[in-house]
């Protein structure tokens, strides 16, 4: 049975379609991916979700700050706490921080400047659900697309997501002033991740890069895993 | 009663602050010497029905520590402005 991908649209998401469009790459024998309302109260039955990049809610207060209290995020909480597969792109990534399932912050790019560009990132983790099917150390073109992309946390979080292996990517040149080069995260069990690139701009040759589909990979390979286990 | 709260948010020590840095950075441009330390937080105005003071002050530092601060990066400070005017109860439209 295919695996069913839940991609939450908040207020204000704007990748949500480009997310389902670069899952449905991957066939309908392995992925149902469909949209969910943020006002869902229950994500039973999904066997991972997304949270895609935009401005949930305006961004207004700080990007994630809202969102975080919509009614799905409770859900979702529980749903991470249950061993379910989760992504954050570019904005879900500022709403898993702002939610406190994921370490740290997103602030403003050093430099001020909204930046639109492909960067280059290397795969330092590959115990997560975004990057069980990439190899360690990878070098992957992806598209970045932020103004409030440079991770921050305290020195003694930086330590234990050393430590953990909870670093999942980093910038090969660091565009945004993000502590340690991080591009991503992840939380102590690897099944909850965050990232600013977006994967899914990165799956097609048309576009770019098809760097993205090893990361969507491994996302599809954790659901159909989540999928099977008992209930 | 009302109380007008204001609510003040500001990037903890140590936080990059580039709104601050580069209006710093401004400065010496337009002719001003000697200004440092610049940093740029949030003001939030509240009013807050409570019974007194007090109240309004624990409500509003809730309201921050829960919503309007990111502890991660940011510090909150909170002022009771004062009691708000109230309405006169015949007031002539």
């Amino acid at each position: 049975m295919a695996a069913r991908i839940g991609v939450v649209v908040f207020p204000g998401s704007n990748c949500e379609h480009d997310v389902v469009k670069a899952l449905g790459l991957f066939g309908p024998a392995r992925v149902e991916a469909e949209l969910v309302w943020h006002g869902e109260r229950s994500l039973s039955g999904y066997d991972a979700i997304v949270l895609p990049g935009g401005f949930a809610h305006g961004d207004y207060l700080r990007p994630g700050a809202i969102a975080r209290f919509s009614p799905v995020m409770e859900a979702l909480s529980k749903y991470a706490a249950d061993g379910g597969p989760v992504v954050g792109v570019c904005n879900g990534f500022q709403v898993l921080t702002e939610a406190g399932l994921l370490p740290g912050a997103l602030q403003k790019n050093r430099g001020l400047r909204f930046l639109c560009t492909t960067v280059g990132v290397e795969v330092c983790s590959t115990r997560t659900v975004l990057t069980s099917e990439t190899v360690l150390g990878a070098p992957l073109e992806l598209p970045i697309n932020h103004f409030e992309g440079s991770f921050t946390c305290d020195a003694a979080t930086l330590e234990r997501l050393r430590a953990e292996d909870r670093i999942v990517l980093r910038y090969r040149a660091n565009p945004n002033g993000s502590l340690d080069d991080i591009a991503a995260v992840c939380n102590e069990e690897g099944n909850v991740v965050g990232l600013m690139p977006h994967p899914e701009r990165a799956c097609d040759a048309m576009t770019g890069s098809t760097d993205g589909l090893a990361l969507l990979e491994s996302l599809v390979v954790a659901a159909t895993a989540y999928a099977r286990l008992p209930v | 009663m009302k109380f007008e709260v204001l609510v003040e948010v500001t990037l903890r020590p140590g936080i990059a602050d580039p709104q601050g840095a580069t209006i710093e950075r401004a400065l010496p441009a337009l002719g001003f010497e000697g200004i440092d330390g610049v940093s740029v937080g949030k003001a939030i105005r509240l009013s807050v029905e409570a019974s007194g003071e007090a109240e309004a002050r624990a409500l509003a530092t809730e309201v921050a520590d829960r919503l309007l601060a990111n502890p991660v990066i940011e510090d909150s400070t909170v002022t009771v402005i004062g009691a708000m005017e109230p309405a006169a109860p015949n007031a002539v439209r």
